[in-house]
């Protein structure tokens, strides 16, 4: 995109970047995608990585959403199974286990899913994020089997489940096992609706894919963050088919939420109590601030207005 | 009018030949033209045999693909009695992209659903070459609800290559309507036996095809996008299509060895195309042996049956 920014961007920024490099970490600034303000890293960071200013929402790595959804930053971190190493031997220019050994070492994480449980206000949760910064978040076999567990833990524990999704769709190098991945995953959300437990989809940017046509689109509650692209057919895929050029926020939060897709589109700073109050409802639990025992439920009852 | 495919050059050019043998013959010299007939004859099946017997997956991507092989309506019109479409999702509008609704299999009172690409060129747009938009998979949930309402086993016939990728479709919620649809597929208490009879493409083909039996026809293709969506994912660049489906094990072969299908329905000598009423047959025969392995188990049992096939896809590779 092209913004009055965009010189300074190309000329100036890597001049200081390289000069800085040797002693500083790298993103030492951030620039605004919306609106090419340069943001110091540490600024974005504390503000749970929503550029002040232009509210505009970055990714979100899995550690950092985890430690900044649960009370305290505390969660467990659920173990994950093992799944097969490059069942296809799919090799292009690289081959899918460099691919994959590369983002392992930029990540430290063994694949694109995340699984915690803690508590987020004091209500026991589980929750998965998906890290696009792992093959942008694709669903193989390994986040498949990550996304199971997360269903399968909330069951055994009982608590609601979380998911925050960011993916490009299906992992191509895992080929028809990736696409095995949507029943698969499905199967486990079935487990958790006959079990009567809340299931909340947080769809954050991007969400595409595969992922969007099974467990991302199945929540009891779907939450989208502001300015989201979440879809089916990628923007590019259907401009190419459709020959047209796309409209407006096309594919946007927004534009879901007007389409019926997504309940509600919430800042990043909303979303802890929003989720929580929603896990409270739907589980019948005492709200947070209401008076514990020695005064029933005077304010749940007390927030049901009759509709004007 | 027979139409051949890049690779069966070899074996048109016997067949012309054999052809124009036999132009000639009619013009008198029967006797001395019979034997070469015969011989060329010979040559072009055992020709046909063996380059059928080792296709390339991008090759059997064509003939997944061939004009002239048999689509879903032509399954239904051979094996299905009584066949009765029902049309629409009872929410937006009638998408003939699937086509759904119930009949007889040998007799007995099944639900039949699947995707039809269109046999000419006015088919092909009506049907919008199988290629559904959410409304056809919110009418394949709704006809499915009735199957296992009534109790009727499913049968889908699977035949696209990918969900449409749309603004419209986007904006009714294409994903959405996948996901519903596959969820449906996965919690029937009715058996479901889905055959991939051309091209399973992407989460356009698993919303009908998440099945208590997978089968797939000896050439089809089952991949997670088509081979020019992989490459334009992987690459940039749809035109390497031909890599993507090198590389990408595409073939009922790979996908049995995979455990993701459950067998496989062979198909004439020289694919579907050349005998559809043969192919026809044998998937009517695999899809009856299929259903009969359910009779007499209840919801529950089907139910777990199948939810229990799909988590193992993938844990004993």
């Amino acid at each position: 995109m092209d913004t009055p920014m965009n010189w300074i961007a190309n000329v100036v920024r890597p001049k200081i970047r390289s000069l800085l490099k040797r002693d500083t970490p790298e993103n030492l600034w951030i620039k605004c995608p919306e609106t090419g303000q340069m943001v110091f890293h540490k600024d974005v960071e504390n503000n749970l990585f929503v550029i002040p200013g232009s509210n505009h929402h970055m990714r979100m790595r899995a550690p950092a959403r985890l430690a900044s959804f649960f009370d305290g930053g505390a969660f467990e971190d659920v173990p994950l199974p093992e799944v097969p190493l490059d069942p296809l031997k799919f090799r292009d220019e690289q081959r899918y286990v460099d691919r994959l050994k590369n983002s392992r070492a930029k990540t430290g994480q063994p694949d694109a899913v995340k699984v915690g449980v803690g508590t987020v206000e004091g209500l026991t949760i589980t929750a998965a994020v998906q890290d696009f910064d792992f093959m942008g978040g694709s669903l193989g076999m390994a986040a498949g089997e990550a996304v199971v567990k997360g269903f399968e833990t909330a069951l055994e524990r009982k608590t609601p489940f979380v998911l925050f999704a960011a993916s490009g769709g299906a992992r191509m190098q895992e080929g028809i096992l990736s696409l095995m991945q949507m029943p698969r995953t499905t199967v486990a959300r079935r487990r958790l609706y006959d079990a009567k437990l809340p299931y909340i989809v947080v769809l954050t940017n991007p969400t595409t894919g595969g992922v969007t046509a099974s467990y991302a689109m199945l929540g009891d509650v779907h939450i989208a963050e502001p300015g989201a692209l979440i879809g089916f057919a990628g923007p590019r895929v259907i401009e190419q088919t459709i020959r047209e050029k796309l409209p407006d926020g096309f594919q946007r939060a927004e534009y879901l939420k007007d389409h019926g897709m997504v309940d509600m589109v919430v800042h990043r700073h909303d979303l802890k109590p929003t989720i929580a109050r929603l896990c409270r409802l739907l589980t019948k639990a005492p709200a947070r601030n209401a008076v514990p025992a020695q005064a029933p439920s005077p304010a749940p009852a007390a927030a049901v207005q009759p509709a004007a | 009018m027979k139409s051949y495919l890049d690779f069966e050059k070899p074996v048109a050019e016997l067949e012309a030949k054999v052809e124009e043998l036999r132009a000639l013959g009619e013009k008198g010299d029967a006797v001395a033209i019979g034997d070469d007939i015969q011989r060329l004859e010979a040559k072009a099946s055992h020709a046909l045999s063996e380059l059928y017997a080792a296709l390339t997956p991008w090759q059997k991507t064509q003939v997944a693909r061939h004009p002239q092989r048999p689509h879903f309506l032509d399954y239904c019109a051979g094996l299905i009695t009584d066949f009765t479409p029902l049309a629409g999702d009872r929410l937006f509008a009638e998408d003939e992209a699937i086509v759904g609704g119930f009949g007889r299999l040998d007799g007995e009172p099944v639900c039949v659903i699947g995707q039809e690409k269109g046999s000419t060129t006015e088919a092909r747009i009506r049907h919008n070459f199988g290629m559904a938009k959410p409304e056809g998979y919110r009418k394949a949930v709704r006809i499915m609800e009735l199957a296992d309402r009534f109790g009727l086993p499913v049968v889908s016939f699977v035949d696209t290559a990918g969900a449409y990728p749309g603004i419209g479709a986007e904006e009714r919620g294409q994903a959405e309507a996948i996901a519903r649809s596959t969820e449906f597929s996965l919690g029937l208490g009715v058996p479901n036996v889905a055959i991939v009879i051309g091209e399973g493409g992407s989460g356009g083909a698993i919303a009908i095809a998440t099945a208590n039996r997978v089968l797939m026809l000896e050439h089809a293709i089952y991949t997670v996008a088509s081979p020019e969506a992989s490459a334009s994912i992987l690459w940039r660049d749809s035109g390497r299509a031909q890599d993507a489906a090198t590389n990408m094990k595409i073939t009922a072969q790979d996908l049995l060895r995979f455990g993701v299908i459950d067998g496989i329905v062979g198909e004439p000598v020289g694919g579907a195309h050349r005998d559809p009423q043969a192919a026809i047959i044998a998937a009517g025969k695999a899809i009856s042996a299929a259903l009969a392995d359910f009779r007499g188990k209840s919801p529950d049992q089907v139910r777990d049956l199948r939810a229990a096939k799909f988590l193992a896809i993938g844990r004993s590779l």
